[in-house]
């Protein structure tokens, strides 16, 4: 029980970054593609986090009487990482946007006939 | 959205306090959680926020596209500048320990400007994207 | 070990929620579930003693990414998404669950959720622990070592946020072209060259 109570987190990390994989393989339509990508960026946040969680630690703040800190480092990578992610999203969507105007249609599979490709 | 009052009256009322509590997560994040990149993201919410209620062009009269594209550039270079700095004064590249009279205002200093820097960057660089994706479905 | 029992349970609901998000058909209600996945995880994030990340999640996560996409939705007009039979589900199912069995079998060597003694939590992260405040005064570690110790990795995403501000706009920011017709030639013209 205490084995499973301590994976837990990297577990359901897996689940997400699964959902998202799946989301990403198996949808068509491209906007559905990009929130697949995004879970899946989410649940690498988790895992970061969660590796960098301490129990009973408090947040790294230096405050006075306070002698455990969760480790701050993850925190910093992640901070930059959700930012930036966020510009590639939009960067992803602006495609999305390109391709409507320029096919008419953002499924994948429709585009795929139109180019005669597969 | 021009004749709901309700809305047009509740964002007015919060987007001020949306801008004041971006700058205090700005200038305050050095001793609380904040920082240029939370702040920056604030404050572009808060004009995303004026832009849905009293229109695109409303909005891009208070802010400018070619002040944005300013902005965003001048972000970058500060962070590089304020780098710059200490490669003359004999240190290293990003080393802030020499811009103040001892180490921890040198530092001081440093973090406060590569924030800003950050700050003007992410602020500048949201409401850029969401222009261009809103000023595409412009009629 | 309230902490404990709040985590298990908001990562039960991440999970639901990322679940529905895929079964949706209707967009804009996968978009909305996307906004309450990003609330959640800024709220776990709390409860992870991650303030600063918590913050940025819940600005950008529930606000900017959800408004953007939001956007994308109306210029592109597409409000139910088509189920096609072409791809197969059970050939990608199945490429997941292996994917996903290689991974948990990977994290039965990781140290447990919350391990002091855990090696991530033991090389730079006490220096920075220990030395942040007398070095540079600043008693948040997450600015310090974000402006200070790693500036130059700060300085490499801010560049990365600029270039994407930039491709964003070079792809958005002109006149629409429209397709099949005479506005603009240029497209039309590569259009039939492609189909000869």
């Amino acid at each position: 029980m205490d084995f499973f109570i301590s994976h837990y987190n990297y577990w359901i990390v897996i689940f997400l970054m699964m959902v998202g994989l799946y989301t990403v393989i198996n949808r068509g339509n491209l906007i559905k593609k990009i929130i697949g990508l995004n879970i899946f960026q989410v649940s690498v946040f988790f895992l970061y986090i969660s590796m960098g969680a301490v129990k009973d630690g408090a947040a790294p703040i230096i405050t006075e009487g306070v002698k455990l800190y969760s480790n701050p480092l993850p925190h910093v990578l992640i901070l930059t990482a959700i930012v930036v992610g966020v510009a590639t999203t939009a960067l992803g969507l602006a495609l999305v946007v390109r391709i409507k105007e320029s096919y008419g249609t953002i499924e994948e599979d429709e585009i795929h006939e139109m180019d005669h490709s597969l | 959205m021009k004749r709901n009052p309700i809305l047009r009256i509740v964002a007015k009322f919060l987007i001020p306090l949306i801008i004041l509590f971006a700058l205090y997560v700005q200038f305050h994040g050095d001793f609380g959680p904040g920082g240029g990149f939370q702040a920056g993201v604030i404050f572009s919410a808060a004009l995303i926020l004026y832009a849905l209620v009293f229109g695109l062009d409303a909005a891009e009269k208070i802010i400018p596209p070619h002040i944005l594209r300013l902005l965003a550039s001048a972000g970058v270079v500060l962070y590089a500048s304020v780098g710059v700095i200490p490669l003359f004064l004999g240190a290293n590249y990003l080393d802030y320990s020499v811009l103040g009279s001892t180490q921890i205002k040198g530092q001081h200093l440093g973090i406060l400007l590569v924030e800003l820097g950050v700050g003007m960057t992410v602020t500048a660089v949201m409401l850029i994207i969401f222009f261009a994706f809103a000023g595409r479905g412009r009629p | 070990m309230i902490d404990l029992i709040i985590n298990i349970i908001l990562l039960a609901f991440l999970a639901i929620t990322a679940v529905a998000i895929i079964r949706s058909t209707n967009l804009f209600a996968s978009i909305m579930l996307f906004g309450i996945f990003s609330l959640l995880s800024a709220t776990l994030f709390v409860v992870m003693d991650a303030l600063d990340v918590a913050f940025t999640e819940a600005a950008v996560g529930a606000g900017i990414s959800t408004i953007l996409m939001l956007t994308t939705l109306v210029l592109t007009k597409n409000h139910n998404e088509k189920r096609s039979h072409a791809h197969r589900p059970w050939l990608s199912l199945a490429v997941v669950i292996i994917t996903g069995m290689v991974l948990v079998y990977g994290t039965l060597d990781i140290p447990g959720f919350g391990d002091p003694a855990a090696p991530a939590n033991m090389h730079v992260a006490q220096y920075y622990i220990n030395n942040a405040l007398p070095e540079t005064g600043v008693p948040n570690i997450v600015t310090a070592v974000l402006a200070s110790y790693r500036g130059f990795d700060t300085l490499g995403e801010v560049a990365v946020i600029f270039t994407a501000g930039v491709a964003v706009l070079l792809l958005l920011g002109g006149k629409p072209s429209i397709p099949n017709s005479n506005s603009n030639p240029g497209i039309n013209k590569k259009r039939e060259e492609d189909e000869t």
